[in-house]
C-alpha cells in the first residue's frame, strides 16, 4: 500500500467507480477508497433506469450523453449489467399533461433524441396492463434499464485492470485542502487530486457544498415477464422530483431484465432513518395503482429505502471545488445517478488532463453554488 | 368423504377430490416440472412446508402459487411452465 | 382493494406447531383471549399433520384436538409479514389484511431444513426429509416408487417410517454422522428423552429389512428432467443407487425472521430467553426451535411454559422447568453428535446452484466476503423465498449470516403493503448504511 497518489476518489458508488475507471485508463496512479462495499449505497437502493430528462438544458445534456455512453459500453457488456433497452413510456393522465407531451416532443425531437407520441389506442396496445383510459404518451425508445451493482462493480474491476487500487472498508475522517486524506484508523495518504464522489455524505467532507437525503422508497415483485414492456412514469414525475414539498410521489414501474418489476417512486426531504415508512409507501402505492391496478395482485418480494444525494438547483457537482486547489466533487445527482455517472467518470477525467468534453461542463462546476450564486443550469 | 370434482392442468382435464392439495395431483398427474428456474432448469416441490417458493405454478392466471398450499376447487386452471 | 382488519387479543401465538398449540392452549386457560396464526394449512408444524392426528403416540392428535376445542382463536393460512408499533403484526392471509395488536406474543416459529448443495440438488424429485415427509403427508403418492433418504439427523427415521407405510420402496437410509456417534447419542436418550426410546423401537419395526448405512453421504443426484439415481459415498466406495425420489437434508435451522425483526436478541442463532422464554423485547416470548433446536419434546414444554409465564400463571410454568432442562440436554447431544462432517463442504462444484430462486450458483458467490456482498452483486437471497432455502447453506460453506431481514418478511401481494399510518418496526440498523 502507497501513501501517494495522483487521484484518490472517496466513494465507491457507481459515480466514484466510473471516475476511477477513466481516470486509471488515463494512467494516473488511482486510489478508491469506500467505506462499505462497492456500490452498496445509493447505488443498490435506486432502479436502475438509463433515461434521458429534459428538468433543464444541463440535465439533458448530461443525460443524453450518458445514455449514449452507456449504449455503447452495454453492446459488449449485455448480461454483465443487465442491461435492456426497453425504452421509456412517458403516461399522460389528462389533456394538460397530453400537452405537456407535445411539447416534450418538440424538445428531444428538436435535439435529435428518438422519441414518438403515443395515442390511446397505441399507448393501450404498448402497454395493455396500465388502466385504460388513458389519453396517450410519450415513448422514448432508446432509454434503457439496467442492475447498478453489477454496473459499479464491472467498473471498479475495469478500474482495477487499469491499475487503480480499490479499498473497501475503508471510512475517510476528513480531507484537508493539501490533499492529503485521513482514514478512521488515524493513517494519512496524499494526492494530487482528491475526487468526492461520497453521495450524500459528500457534506461530510466539503462542508460548503452541500448535499442532501431525499429519501426515496421501492418495492420489487416476483418476476412477471411481459407484464409491462418498458419504463413507465407519470408526466408528473419531475413535478415530484422538482418540487420543494416535503413529502411527494410519482407513478414509476422499472422492467428488470429478469423480469422483476420495482416499483416507486417516492420522494422526501428530512427522513434521515433508512426504516422504510409505510405510511409514504401506501401513498406511493395507492398512486401506482391508480394508473396499473393489475399490480394489487402481484407478490412483493421486498422493500426498501434509500437516500438520493439532492443539490439546491438539482444539477450535479461535476469539477473542481474553488479555493479547494486539490479537492473536486463528483456528487449530487439526486435521481439520475445511475443515468449520469459513466458521463460524469468521462467529463471529470477530461477536466483532469484540460481536455474539452463533448457536452459543455460548465454547469455542473461546484464553482456555481460555491462562489455564493446559485445559477440555474 | 370429499366430492369429485373438474380441474384443468394445462389444458387437459382431471378428475380430483375436492380440496385435494394441488402438489400432489400434479405429481400423480406425472408432472415432475412445476415451472423453470431463471435460467431454464425444471424445478418441483423441496420443502413441503411452504417456504421454498419452488413447487409453484400458475393458478387461474396468478402466477407463483405455492401449490403445497394450495386446495383444488372445481374449474381450477393450473398452468406449469 | 385488501380489506384491513384490525384484532386485538391478549395473547397472539405465530406459528401452529407442536410450541404455538401448546402455548395457545395453556394460555387459554387463564381465560385471556388467544389467537393463533398459523402460515399453512394446517396445524401441527413439520411434525404433525392432519393426515396424522390419529395416530397416537407419535402423532400430535390430542394436542390438536385440545385446541380446536379451546376458545383459542385460529387462523391459517396467515403469514406475519410485518409489524407495527411495538404491540401489533401484520398478517396476510388469502383475502384479507389482519392488523393485530397483543398484549403478549409467543413467537413459536419453529424451523426449516438445512440444505447443503451437491451436484443435481435441484432437480425434480429431490425433497428435504421433512420436505418429503411434509408432501407425501400432503398426499404425494409414494407406492412403489423407489426412495432414497441421506441427510442427517433423527428425521430420517420418521420420514423412512412414513413413506415405507404408505407404500414406498425405501432403498436406503443414509446418515452422514458417523456410528460411534450415534451409540453415544443413543445411550444419553434414556436420561434425556425416554420417550424416544419407545419411538425408535417402534421405528425400528416399521424399518426392518432397510439398509441403513452411517458415515455416508450423497454427493451427486443423476438425472435429465428429473432425479434417476444418487451417487453416494461412505468416504471410501462409492457407488450409485437408483431411485424415483431423494429425500436430503442436513438438519434444521431455527426460523430467526420474525424474532429478528421484532428486535429480539439473537446469539448464535438461537433467540435468547430466560427460563419462562421471554426474549429481551417487552411483552415478547420465543418458544420451540428459535430458542435452539431440541425437537418436539422442547417445543411442548416450552410452549407450556411461555403459555402459562406470560399469563401470569408462574406455579404452572415453573412445574415443567426440569423437563425443559432435559430438552434442552437433548437438543445440545442432536447438535454434538449429528454435526455436519466437513466433507459436506466439499461436495458443491463451480456450477453447483446455492441460491434456487435465482439460480446463482457457488462461483458467483464464493468471491464476496459477507452475505450483502454475494446478495448485491449475484441476487443471493432476492427471490420469494427471502433466502430461507439457501442460508442454512450459506452459513455452512461460507460462514455468513444472512442480513438484511426487513418487511415483508414473507412475500405478499403488493396491496396489502399500502394502507398503514403508522411506521413499521424493522432493523433497517442492521444494514451497514
Amino acid at each position: 500500500m502507497n501513501s501517494t497518489y495522483d487521484v484518490i476518489i472517496i466513494g465507491g458508488g457507481i459515480v466514484g467507480c466510473c471516475c476511477a475507471k477513466y481516470i486509471a485508463e488515463c494512467g494516473r496512479k488511482t486510489l478508491l477508497l469506500e467505506r462499505q462495499m462497492i456500490g452498496g449505497g445509493t447505488t443498490a437502493s435506486g432502479m436502475g433506469h438509463i433515461v434521458v430528462l429534459d428538468d433543464s438544458e444541463s440535465q439533458f445534456q448530461l443525460c443524453r450523453y450518458s445514455r449514449d455512453l452507456w449504449t455503447e459500453f452495454a453492446e459488449t457488456n449485455t448480461e454483465k449489467i443487465e442491461w435492456n433497452r426497453c425504452g421509456t413510456l412517458w403516461v399522460a393522465a389528462d389533456q394538460e399533461e397530453m400537452d405537456a407531451v407535445k411539447d416534450r416532443f418538440t424538445y428531444y425531437n428538436s435535439r435529435g433524441v428518438n422519441v414518438e407520441i403515443l395515442d390511446q389506442k397505441s399507448i393501450t396496445e404498448t402497454e395493455p396492463n396500465l388502466k385504460p383510459g388513458f389519453l396517450g404518451g410519450l415513448l422514448v425508445p432508446d432509454d434503457a434499464v439496467l442492475y447498478p451493482p453489477a454496473a459499479a462493480k464491472l467498473f471498479s474491476k475495469l478500474a482495477e485492470s487499469y491499475g487503480a487500487e480499490i479499498r473497501q472498508y475503508t471510512e475517510v475522517i476528513n480531507t484537508t485542502s493539501d490533499g492529503s486524506v485521513t482514514l478512521k484508523d488515524g493513517s494519512k495518504i496524499h494526492a494530487d487530486t482528491i475526487i468526492i464522489a461520497a453521495g450524500y455524505n459528500s457534506s461530510d467532507l466539503i462542508t460548503d457544498l452541500p448535499v442532501i437525503k431525499r429519501k426515496g422508497h421501492l418495492v420489487v415483485t416476483n418476476r412477471y415477464p411481459g407484464m409491462i414492456n418498458h419504463q413507465i412514469i407519470e408526466l408528473g414525475y419531475l413535478k415530484s422530483a422538482h418540487s420543494a414539498a416535503k413529502e411527494s410521489v410519482a407513478f414509476n414501474l422499472h422492467p428488470c431484465a429478469n423480469g422483476k418489476i420495482i416499483i416507486g417512486s417516492s420522494r422526501q426531504f428530512d427522513n434521515y432513518s433508512k426504516d422504510v415508512n409505510f405510511d409514504i409507501l401506501g401513498q406511493m402505492l395507492n398512486r401506482c395503482f391508480e394508473y396499473m391496478p393489475k399490480l394489487k395482485d402481484l407478490q412483493a418480494i421486498r422493500t426498501w429505502a434509500g437516500f438520493r444525494p439532492a443539490t439546491p438547483d438539482k444539477t450535479p457537482y461535476i469539477g473542481p471545488c474553488p479555493g479547494e486547489d486539490k479537492i473536486w466533487a463528483a456528487t449530487g445527482h439526486e435521481g439520475f445517478g445511475i443515468t449520469t455517472s459513466i458521463a460524469t467518470g468521462k467529463i471529470i477525467s477530461e477536466m483532469l488532463d484540460n481536455i474539452e468534453s463533448s457536452i459543455p461542463t460548465a454547469p455542473y462546476l461546484p464553482s456555481r453554488i460555491m462562489a455564493g450564486d446559485a445559477q440555474n443550469g | 368423504m370429499a366430492d369429485m370434482i373438474t380441474i384443468y392442468i394445462n389444458g387437459n382435464e382431471h378428475s380430483v377430490r375436492e380440496g385435494e392439495i394441488l402438489s400432489s395431483v400434479l405429481a400423480k398427474a406425472g408432472i415432475t416440472e412445476f415451472h423453470k428456474s431463471p435460467d431454464g432448469s425444471p424445478r418441483g416441490p423441496l420443502c413441503g412446508m411452504g417456504t421454498c417458493f419452488e413447487c409453484t405454478v400458475t393458478v387461474n392466471g396468478n402466477q407463483h402459487c405455492r401449490s403445497c398450499q394450495t386446495k383444488c376447487k372445481s374449474g381450477m386452471k393450473v398452468e406449469t411452465r | 382493494m385488501t380489506d384491513s382488519k384490525k384484532l386485538h387479543y391478549d395473547v397472539v401465538i405465530v406459528g401452529g406447531g407442536p410450541a404455538g398449540i401448546a402455548a395457545a392452549c395453556t394460555a387459554a386457560e387463564s381465560g385471556c383471549s388467544v389467537g393463533l396464526f398459523e402460515l399453512t394449512n394446517n396445524l401441527g408444524g413439520q411434525i404433525w399433520k392432519s393426515a396424522e392426528q390419529n395416530q397416537q403416540p407419535m402423532g400430535g392428535g390430542g394436542w390438536v384436538r385440545r385446541i380446536e376445542n379451546s376458545k383459542v382463536k385460529i387462523y391459517t393460512q396467515a403469514a406475519v409479514f410485518a409489524a407495527s408499533g411495538m404491540d401489533t403484526i401484520l398478517v396476510e392471509t388469502p383475502d384479507n389484511v389482519l392488523q393485530v395488536k397483543y398484549s403478549k406474543l409467543i413467537l413459536a416459529v419453529g424451523a426449516r431444513e438445512i440444505f447443503v448443495p451437491f451436484p443435481g440438488w435441484t432437480l425434480p424429485g429431490v425433497f428435504g426429509i421433512g420436505g418429503m415427509h411434509n408432501l407425501a403427508k400432503l398426499g404425494m403418492d409414494v407406492k412403489n416408487k423407489k426412495v432414497v433418504l441421506a441427510g442427517s439427523g433423527p428425521l430420517l427415521f420418521a420420514a423412512a417410517a412414513h413413506l415405507r407405510l404408505h407404500g414406498a420402496k425405501v432403498k436406503l437410509i443414509a446418515e452422514q454422522a458417523d456410528l460411534p456417534n450415534l451409540i453415544k447419542f443413543g445411550i444419553k436418550l434414556p436420561k434425556l428423552a425416554p420417550s424416544k426410546i419407545v419411538q425408535a423401537a417402534i421405528y425400528q419395526s416399521i424399518l426392518l429389512g432397510i439398509p441403513y448405512k452411517t458415515h455416508c453421504w450423497p454427493i451427486e443426484a443423476n438425472g435429465i428432467d428429473k432425479i434417476e439415481s444418487v451417487t453416494l459415498t461412505n468416504g471410501t466406495k462409492t457407488w450409485t443407487e437408483p431411485c424415483n425420489y431423494l429425500a436430503s437434508a442436513f438438519g434444521l435451522c431455527s426460523n430467526l425472521e420474525l424474532p429478528e425483526l421484532l428486535g429480539c436478541e439473537i446469539q448464535q442463532e438461537k433467540v435468547v430467553t430466560d427460563n419462562t422464554g421471554k426474549t429481551s423485547v417487552e411483552n415478547i416470548y420465543c418458544a420451540g426451535e428459535p430458542t435452539g433446536i431440541s425437537g418436539v419434546d422442547g417445543a411442548l414444554v416450552e410452549g407450556l411454559i411461555a403459555g402459562y409465564a406470560c399469563t401470569g400463571n408462574h406455579k404452572s410454568a415453573k412445574r415443567y422447568q426440569k423437563k425443559k432442562t432435559k430438552t434442552i440436554l437433548f437438543g445440545k447431544a442432536l447438535d454434538f453428535h449429528f454435526a455436519l462432517r466437513n466433507e459436506l463442504k466439499e461436495l458443491v462444484r463451480p456450477d453447483t446452484i446455492i441460491c434456487r430462486c435465482e439460480d446463482a450458483a457457488y462461483k458467483d458467490i464464493k468471491n464476496n466476503t459477507l452475505w450483502r456482498e454475494a446478495k448485491l452483486y449475484s441476487h443471493l437471497g432476492m427471490g420469494p423465498c427471502q433466502g430461507r432455502t439457501c442460508s442454512g447453506a450459506v452459513r455452512y460453506l461460507f460462514g455468513w449470516e444472512k442480513t438484511t431481514n426487513r418487511a415483508p418478511i414473507f412475500p405478499v401481494r403488493v396491496e396489502s403493503l399500502a394502507g398503514y399510518s403508522e411506521t413499521c418496526c424493522d432493523k433497517a440498523s442492521t444494514e451497514l448504511y
